[in-house]
């Protein structure tokens, strides 16, 4: 199945910005981590369709999944 | 040691007492907000003479503790009404502390239309008449009362043009590590700094006897824990020195919850225009500095050195509310236009919340086209910096040009414009924005960190559930480091790593030989919020203030269709404490 994965701040180093992505179905979240050489603890904030979602979160068709390492602000 | 010194603009005298029981241990916002709430006549015009301006450095500002060196300020704000404190950066607040002053309490005044400057040393105050640099912009100011002592360490607090003609978009600046400029930025504080007739303050701290040390082996060994605690912490050691707080233009936009052409919709197609990770490599393409701190002894460095194409320094301090404002509010494209507007916004010595909002309603409202930075960049030189009446009924912020104009779209509460997160997609603070004792405030108790960004646990942001709880609780933890002279931005490892807090309250006893506990720290807290809503309610304040916009609550934001649906019942429980 096809999603879309975004990446931001320092993640997008030596990856990339944003990818149209092939998937196998019922995928979580923790595989495509490890798959884009993300190490779990540095993940800080996922969100799927802009709603938070964890590492164990069911992938599905179509979406959008936008992950951060730990930021923060103000 | 410790002293009060009172400034009475009415006759230019001044007076030195000790400080009083009831003050005695307090520092920053729970000094400011006890001394307003006594002395400051809730009824009172803020810009007329009864109106106090008072200066706090906070209870650990000028010892070794990490991030402690933040300026409070404290009054009835011009712009709200409320009760107010504001605290910004710069070394002015240690400067303070190490001369031994409490604070300063600024009454009064002065007859006829002369304007002053003040200058505080171990000598007591100074005043002088100020003529050179009356109009002058706040880098022009700095500068030339640098070169007037011929002192780069000389703290300077001042009024840019918009505090000279008292506009309810002004602040007050305070001269940063580098002769450039932090802000007692919301509230309208320039307007009040204004009315006095002061244009600056001069600070010498030479010969001040420093800061006494009750316990000073268990001090350091308290204040190397809480410096560790703040580097560990993935946010305050990593996220925010790396990439600013614009980090959270991508962030919200993603969640939905980054306000977009006045609040009209949750995410901007154009964020990455204007994204931290945009600015982080425009600064180091252009050999600015990505990594800067607000004052000595930060080791955080949240803030920024922003080149143009040239080179050139073109702004630092450029902060995500900012961004936000003048990027996705206004929906300016061009970053150098945005921070172009930062700079002139820090020259003119204007709010860069409310300023941007202000905009953002003016566009709306027809006066120029949404998108058009060189109009704002026009429209803040020759109108509001010239204080043509165009640029007084801009001065006067977010609600005044709204109402001027028969909007509805009118984000403000308390009538100060609401920050960078939209309440109906980041439900918890919204109930910031509503309860809060100074009007729409994201810093008085920022929920963001755990409706957004997962520290201090989670609670959904597009829910109901659980946001009052949070707020308050956040609120009341806020009030009591407000106290302490130390920079919001220790809550990050605050809220996850319990050797922050214990550390902290193990310098403040340490340093006073006292023996306060978490419990204590709480109860401070809780206080301060209790004396601020007081004063606003002997000010005319009633809980009809606090609430949202209508607008809210009937206008869907997307991507989630998100409304604000807070009964008024479900909202006046925040009090419940």
């Amino acid at each position: 199945m096809q999603i879309t994965v975004k990446l931001f701040a320092n993640f997008r180093d030596g990856r990339f910005i944003e990818q149209q992505r092939e998937c196998v179905p019922n995928i979580k979240v923790s595989n495509i981590v490890q798959e884009l050489g993300i190490e779990e603890p540095e993940v800080g904030i996922i969100m799927m369709n802009g709603r938070r979602a964890e590492l164990g979160s069911e992938v599905a068709e179509g979406a959008r999944l936008s992950i951060f390492p730990l930021v923060g602000g103000g | 040691m410790s002293k009060i010194i009172r400034v009475n603009m009415s006759d230019l005298s001044t007076t030195v007492e000790a400080v009083p029981e009831a003050w005695a241990g307090l520092g920053g916002r729970a000094l400011t907000s006890t001394i307003v709430a006594a002395e400051v006549p809730p009824t009172c015009h803020p810009l007329g003479p009864n109106n106090k301006l008072v200066l706090a450095p906070g209870m650990l500002t000028g010892t070794i503790a990490s991030n402690s060196g933040r300026l409070s300020a404290g009054c009835k704000s011009p712009l709200t009404g409320t009760i107010k404190e504001c605290n910004g950066g710069g070394n002015v607040a240690r400067q303070f502390a190490l001369m031994g002053i409490t604070a300063i309490i600024i009454e009064g005044i002065p007859p006829g239309d002369k304007w002053y400057n003040l200058h505080v040393s171990m000598d007591g105050i100074r005043f002088a008449e100020e003529t050179e640099l009356m109009g002058l912009g706040t880098f022009a100011t700095v500068a030339k009362v640098t070169e007037r002592f011929n002192n780069k360490k000389i703290g300077v607090i001042c009024v840019g043009p918009a505090g000279e003609m008292k506009m309810n978009i002004s602040n007050i600046s305070i001269k940063d590590p580098e002769g450039k400029i932090r802000s007692l930025g919301r509230g309208g504080l320039g307007a009040l700094m204004g009315s006095k007739r002061i244009k600056f303050i001069s600070v010498d701290d030479a010969g001040g006897p420093g800061i006494t040390i009750a316990d000073q082996p268990r001090f350091k060994a308290a204040a190397k824990k809480f410096a560790a605690t703040l580097i560990s912490h993935p946010v305050s050691g990593q996220g925010l020195p790396t990439y600013g707080t614009a980090v959270l233009v991508n962030i919200l936009n993603e969640a939905g919850g980054l306000p977009t052409r006045n609040f009209t919709q949750g995410q901007f197609a154009q964020h990455e225009k204007f994204s931290g990770e945009t600015i982080h490599d425009t600064i180091v393409e252009r050999k600015g500095k990505p990594k800067h701190g607000c004052h000595q002894g930060c080791v955080i460095q949240c803030s920024q050195v922003y080149n143009d194409k040239d080179g050139n320094y073109l702004t630092s301090g450029f902060e995500y509310e900012t961004v936000w404002g003048l990027g996705a509010d206004c929906c300016i494209e061009d970053l150098d236009d945005i921070a172009t507007v930062d700079n002139i916004m820090d020259d003119l010595g204007v709010d860069s919340i409310e300023t941007p909002v202000m905009f953002g309603v003016a566009m709306e409202a027809g006066i120029l086209p949404f998108g058009d930075g060189k109009g704002v960049i026009r429209m803040l030189r020759e109108e509001v910096g010239k204080g043509t009446p165009l640029g007084h009924l801009l001065g006067g912020g977010t609600a005044q040009v709204g109402k001027a104009y028969g909007l509805t779209r009118i984000p403000v509460v308390k009538n100060q414009a609401i920050p960078a997160y939209d309440p109906r997609s980041v439900k918890g603070i919204g109930v910031t924005y509503a309860m809060s004792t100074q009007g729409a405030d994201h810093t008085m108790g920022y929920t963001i960190a755990t409706n957004i960004l997962n520290v201090g646990g989670y609670v959904d942001p597009l829910k109901k559930d659980g946001q009052v709880e949070l707020s308050r609780n956040l609120q009341i933890a806020t009030a009591a480091v407000d106290s302490t002279g130390m920079c919001v931005f220790i809550a990050f490892p605050a809220l996850d790593n319990p050797e922050c807090l214990e550390s902290l309250i193990e310098m403040l006893n340490a340093k006073d030989d006292l023996k306060l506990t978490g419990d204590d720290v709480v109860a401070l807290g809780k206080s301060v919020l209790k004396i601020e809503h007081d004063f606003n309610l002997r000010a005319g304040f009633t809980n009809k203030d606090d609430r949202l916009p209508e607008f809210f609550t009937y206008e869907p934001l997307l991507p989630h269709n998100a409304l604000w649906d807070f009964s008024p019942e479900e909202l006046d429980a925040f009090w419940d404490f």
